[in-house]
């Protein structure tokens, strides 16, 4: 056996196992920690696949902020497994409809005569100095510059909207403007008061 | 390299060396960057052991007191005696605490700290790994150093852990987006993402041919992001003035708290390893890395050497220097701050370099 093939091998096992246990966890803290597992490990199958530009990113958004503020969140609920149970079969149906609907996607996708391996060969080898990196950012700015800055506006637009959803003014919070704290002088605060001593 | 290595080999076998190269040669390439890993972390680590003595020796010169000078003459045996005593240290699990989990926080933390290592080149050829996405994985590896301290915050299973874990997650994210900024302008002047063809841009340039390298460095077209990358660099690392993480008079040591022995020590250790690594990317992106300042001077490893060092005696010189900053301002700093500042100076930077004036061609 190859050595990249073994490496493959070892690798998606690993994939295997960590998504299923992000399913099959009690904790979700467990669950979250092997989601975190699984997407390093696809970073690794990515690489694999030589688009280490792509592998890189999936660690450094997903792994290295969306997965931190996923766990900051879980780690804050108090989980009551009890509770938790109590709607499964209200939520079943739903569950399963979702589960069918992604499942007959995947199969029109993958199983399809136009995407199976046949029809969707190994792309030549690259030249020697070729650079995925360079390439891809070639096309995302040119051939594909709309769609993605399309993209980028639906993204902000997200993310205005998120920030102005949740953001509320308080009436008793004590915030202090820090320009004001760092104008500050002795004068506004401490009068200097000449009293005259006196006697007992 | 790797050709006298073997040709030391050769020597040593003579006639017998067929025979062993047989056996070896599979092998090889592995054994090889296990070496070159090893070159790497071994005097990392001495260094690790011995910028503790010297924060505690510089600290102690600006307090006016003599600092550790007991243990070995004048002190210098400090960090050994440290480490072992860690070393025979118990480790103690608290009884609700999630014990694998405890246990591989630490080691986490350090291995990313470690990790980076793979792409800082030291010189010309000097690298463990000359990626092409060099800078990237840099970004992605120094990203997942939080989790070290999220897990342990949480496996411990105590309310000052949790806390601390809560705050340097908060913390980190916050700084994080800054410091890619900052990173994105460097890639831009650079046009690279190989940390090589970082170091080497910055040795050319119209003053770099005037034999004045250093005036050539990203240091100066790009000094806000450079004092945006160190102060963020000081705030990832959790370090004063932004130790609030493990601020000792409000949640005693965060979420080192319930940790001893060997398992504290590798917090230790990963502290100061990334202290290191944020130094060496410093140098590396905005200091110019292993090039000779002037131009009679020849480039070489020591140059890093000598700025990795000036960035740590900042560190230590900060620590000894700020109070330690409130909640609120760190955040007030990260987010409004550093996030608009970074931003501008993005847009700055990508129009320069496209007006006339531009001086990175």
């Amino acid at each position: 056996m190859e050595f990249k093939t073994f490496v493959f091998y070892f690798l998606s096992t690993i994939l295997v196992v960590a998504s299923l246990r992000v399913i099959t966890a009690r904790n979700p803290v467990h669950a979250a920690l092997f989601l975190v597992l699984a997407f390093f490990t696809a970073s690794g199958v990515w690489m694999l696949l030589q688009a280490e530009f792509l592998a890189i990113t999936l660690v450094l958004v997903y792994v290295g902020a969306v997965m931190v503020l996923f766990l900051f969140v879980v780690m804050m609920l108090d989980i009551n497994l009890e509770r938790m149970r109590q709607g499964f079969w209200n939520n079943l149906i739903p569950g399963l409809v979702v589960g069918g609907l992604i499942l007959t996607e995947m199969v029109l996708v993958l199983g399809a005569k136009h995407f199976n391996l046949d029809n969707v060969p190994n792309p030549p080898p690259a030249a020697a100095g070729y650079s995925n990196t360079k390439e891809l950012g070639r096309l995302i700015y040119t051939d594909y510059v709309y769609p993605f800055e399309l993209a980028a506006v639906v993204l902000l637009v997200a993310m205005i909207a998120a920030i102005a959803l949740t953001m509320r003014k308080r009436k008793d919070v004590k915030w202090v403007d820090p320009a004001a704290q760092v104008a500050v002088k002795r004068s506004d605060r401490v009068r200097m008061v000449s009293m005259p001593a006196e006697k007992d | 390299m790797e050709r006298q290595v073997l040709d030391i080999f050769q020597w040593v076998w003579g006639s017998h060396w067929d025979a062993v190269w047989g056996v070896v040669e599979p092998v090889w390439p592995l054994v090889w960057t296990l070496v070159k890993i090893f070159l790497i972390i071994a005097p990392l680590m001495l260094c690790v052991a011995y910028l503790t003595l010297a924060e505690r020796k510089v600290i102690g010169a600006m307090q006016v007191r003599l600092g550790p000078n007991r243990v070995g003459p004048a002190g210098y045996l400090q960090p050994i005696a440290d480490g072992l005593k860690l070393l025979f240290k118990e480790v103690i699990v608290p009884s609700q605490a999630n014990t694998v989990l405890y246990i591989l926080a630490p080691i986490l933390s350090l291995a990313t700290a470690l990790a980076a290592w793979a792409v800082v080149p030291f010189g010309e050829t000097l690298v463990l790994a000359n990626v092409d996405a060099g800078l990237l994985y840099i970004m992605a590896i120094t990203s997942m150093g939080v989790y070290g301290v999220i897990i342990a915050g949480w496996a411990t299973n105590s309310k000052y852990a949790f806390l601390g874990s809560m705050r340097s997650a908060a913390q980190i994210v916050a700084y994080e987006i800054a410091m890619g900024f900052a990173l994105v302008t460097v890639l831009m002047v650079s046009g690279s993402l190989n940390m090589n063809e970082i170091v080497m841009q910055q040795g050319s340039g119209w003053f770099a041919d005037k034999g004045w390298s250093i005036l050539s460095w990203n240091w100066i077209p790009l000094f806000p992001m450079f004092i945006v990358y160190l102060i963020s660099g000081v705030a990832e690392t959790n370090r004063a003035p932004f130790d609030v993480v493990e601020g000792e008079s409000e949640i005693v040591a965060g979420h080192m708290i319930e940790y001893s022995g060997m398992a504290f020590a590798l917090f230790f250790l990963a502290e100061y390893a990334n202290m290191i690594l944020v130094s060496a990317l410093v140098a590396t992106m905005f200091l110019g890395g292993w090039l000779s300042p002037v131009g009679f001077l020849p480039n070489g490893l020591h140059w890093l050497f000598l700025k990795v060092c000036f960035v740590l005696f900042l560190f230590l010189w900060f620590r000894a220097t700020f109070p330690r900053y409130r909640y609120d301002q760190i955040m007030r700093l990260g987010w409004k701050v550093f996030i608009p500042l970074t931003i501008v100076w993005l847009v700055l930077i990508g129009a320069w370099m496209m007006s006339p004036l531009s001086i990175w061609k």
